[in-house]
């Protein structure tokens, strides 16, 4: 896994590629920097984690790639996005057609509001085979209730004459799967799949997820704000901060050595069980930032310890670190560095950043 | 055991209270013009009339017995069709009212029609693309047409349609018997005046309601499946977005049948905005009332109409 991206594999053929994708937003407070130039690329059976937290551009991101931008979004003219190799700007609309839904699909956060409640779950699974594969209703129907079976719903042919309502969340979340792997996606994006759902349904949702991608060696992009969530399924991961990717790692060696500041303090908020209750939890000061007209500097500066003056009047680009090929991160400052360390260390001196962030010994990464 | 499902229950709930709804309403129209000042007689009384003719009609009518006896005597002929004569022409008024009502139900019907046939795929496709051309063309029409009354519409109508193009006969009543092709040329432009007043209604909150429904998830799921935008409109978010569309089809259509009084007198139709207007200026009481209680009923029951509606907008609604 640690040499997904060694030896020249980096040039084997991508199933998604994303380069330098800018979305902006325009909107009455001004032009919303959402996704601000993001690079990635997924290949053939693989998982990308990308994680952040709302606001983050993670959505926009999947939302983009899905081509279900909302009408006020502006997507850079040099934006390139190619499933396949086929620039996503330049295919022709019989392409197009049965691209989305079809090559490319989409599992959306929740499942309780992305069926429509007027239509039932046959209505709704059969209308994209139909539409896609062009099979006629009897066919359609006989597949809806493979894929119900295939999804882990009992019953399937009395769940097709369902309407949503009747189901429980993670039954839904089940036939939004089944919709979304009905056409044998190249491409699966869930964007939160479990965040709506009980605790208990997650881990099966997550497992579902992973047997389907291995059974048909799509690709698959798993949207999340939580490093727990990726942690176990995903190949690689993505950390996402105000519309940019700040980290970028195999999953193992991200948690092997986490460089980016935002990053480590994502994964110390979240709360340990072997803490004595009531601990505090260790939350991130500030919050997630709307980019209007971004002053100079790296967006994390007003609320990462490490900010020093040179992350208030540079951009950190993000490049790879020294010790490993694969991994790459956008910091002056990386956490477990002698930079990062003497970068703390001189805040804490000061008992604030360059930013003006309090600092004391409790903030240290 | 004795059983019922649930929607039949919800039913026979509901028309239990459409009867007592309509009870009232009888009350109510009963007791408008037993409160209004002013007798009937004197404008049935030739001028100089002596005291006993008076009270020989005053004994036809009833007029001496106490209120709660005449509303009943009044309410049980209304419950076997009998509304009682007309105090001007000496007919029952019921023959009078059913003589008229098929004149205005055909308006209000064509007129509810073709506001639909017009009014969803506008609606629909302003919806899907808020701020965009068809969008502001579509709301620069309507409130154009918003701005101007019915009867300025009517007659701008007449000018241009009939008077300039001659397409249309400018007023009058061809019956079906008549010939088809002439009956439609001669409602085509009161139903064209009455449903440009109707569309511009529908178009407004099917719009907005689509606007809404289009940014819910599930509207973005079904985008993201690559369905047809026409599947996608029509299909998913057409129904949860009718709502407020299918209330105001219900009230509108209504009050066309209760009479659409300015565009009837203005293109001469024989409806029953036309006879409303003769009842009350000519103190026709028991026509009036007949009237009044035509119009409530027709209200009550497409209202309840729209409330059984709603679980086939709906299947969630079925559930409560």
């Amino acid at each position: 896994m640690s040499t997904l991206f060694a030896n020249g594999t980096r040039t084997s053929p991508s199933l998604l590629d994303i380069r330098d994708l800018r979305v902006w937003f325009d909107t009455p407070r001004g032009l919303v920097r959402a996704v601000d130039g993001v690079d990635l690329s997924v290949r053939p059976g693989r998982t990308l984690g990308v994680v952040g937290e709302s606001g983050s551009g993670k959505s926009v991101l999947a939302r983009a790639v899905m081509n279900i931008l909302a009408p006020n979004a502006l997507t850079f003219p040099d934006s390139r996005i190619s499933v396949d190799g086929q620039d996503l700007r330049t295919i022709s609309k019989d392409q197009a057609r049965h691209l989305w839904g079809s090559q490319v699909s989409m599992v959306f956060q929740d499942p309780m509001t992305s069926l429509t409640p007027v239509l039932t779950i046959g209505r709704q699974l059969t209308e994209v085979l139909r539409h896609h594969l062009g099979m006629d209703r009897a066919a359609a129907r006989r597949r809806a209730e493979d894929l119900l079976r295939q999804v882990g719903i009992p019953e399937p042919a009395k769940r097709l004459r369902q309407y949503p309502h009747n189901l429980s969340g993670g039954m839904r979340q089940r036939v939004t799967i089944a919709l979304a792997v009905s056409c044998d996606p190249r491409l699966l994006i869930a964007d939160e799949p479990t965040t709506a759902l009980d605790v208990t349904v997650q881990q099966q949702i997550l497992e579902l997820l992973d047997q389907l991608r291995a059974e048909n060696g799509m690709g698959m992009i798993l949207i999340t704000h939580d490093l727990g969530v990726v942690a176990g399924h995903a190949d690689e991961i993505a950390v996402m901060y105000g519309g940019r990717i700040v980290e970028r790692a195999p999953t193992r060696v991200l948690f092997g050595a986490m460089r980016h500041p935002y990053t480590r303090a994502l994964v110390r908020s979240i709360p340990r069980i072997a803490e004595p209750s009531h601990t505090r939890l260790h939350a991130i000061p500030g919050r997630p930032p709307v980019i209007i007209d971004p002053p100079p500097g790296c967006r994390f500066a007003p609320r990462c310890p490490n900010a020093r003056p040179r992350c208030l009047s540079e951009d950190p680009a993000l490049r790879r670190t020294g010790d490993d090929d694969t991994h790459s991160h956008a910091c002056f400052f990386p956490v477990g560095t002698p930079e990062g360390e003497a970068a703390f260390a001189a805040n804490l001196r000061d008992g604030r950043t360059a930013a003006g962030l309090t600092v004391t010994e409790g903030s240290r990464l | 055991m004795y059983r019922m499902n649930a929607t039949a229950l919800a039913v026979l709930r509901r028309l239990a209270k459409l009867v007592l709804v309509l009870f009232l309403v009888s009350v109510a129209a009963f007791l408008l013009l037993e409160l209004i000042p002013g007798d009937p007689l004197d404008t049935l009384l030739p001028e100089g009339a002596t005291a006993e003719t008076r009270a020989q009609l005053e004994e036809l009518y009833g007029l001496n017995d106490p209120m709660v006896a005449r509303y009943l005597h009044w309410l049980g002929g209304a419950l076997q069709g009998d509304l009682g004569r007309s105090f001007q022409t000496q007919l029952p008024v019921t023959q009078a009212i059913l003589e008229r009502v098929p004149v205005t139900v055909e308006l209000a019907a064509l007129s509810t029609l073709l506001a639909l046939v017009v009014a969803v795929p506008f609606g629909v496709y302003a919806g899907y693309r808020p701020g965009g051309v068809l969008d502001r063309v579509v709301t620069f029409l309507v409130s154009l047409t918003l701005s101007v009354p019915n009867f300025l519409m009517g007659i701008l109508l007449i000018f241009v349609c009939a008077v300039t193009l001659g397409l249309f006969p400018v007023s009058g009543w061809v019956p079906w018997e008549e010939g088809a092709g002439e009956h439609l040329r001669s409602v085509a432009l009161p139903v064209l005046t009455l449903a440009s007043a109707e569309i511009v209604v529908f178009v407004r909150l099917l719009r907005n309601d689509m606007v809404a429904t289009l940014q819910q998830d599930f509207a973005l799921a079904a985008r993201a499946r690559g369905l047809p935008t026409a599947w996608v409109l029509f299909g998913h978010a057409l129904r949860p977005s009718s709502f407020s569309l299918v209330t105001v089809l219900g009230v509108s259509l209504a009050r066309l049948i209760g009479g659409t009084v300015i565009v009837e007198n203005l293109f001469a139709l024989p409806g029953v905005g036309t006879l409303v207007i003769n009842a009350i200026s000519s103190r026709d009481y028991l026509m009036v009332q007949g009237i009044v209680l035509l119009v409530a009923t027709v209200y009550v029951v497409l209202n309840t109409a729209v409330d059984l509606s709603y679980p086939l907008l709906d299947p969630r609604v079925r559930k409560s």
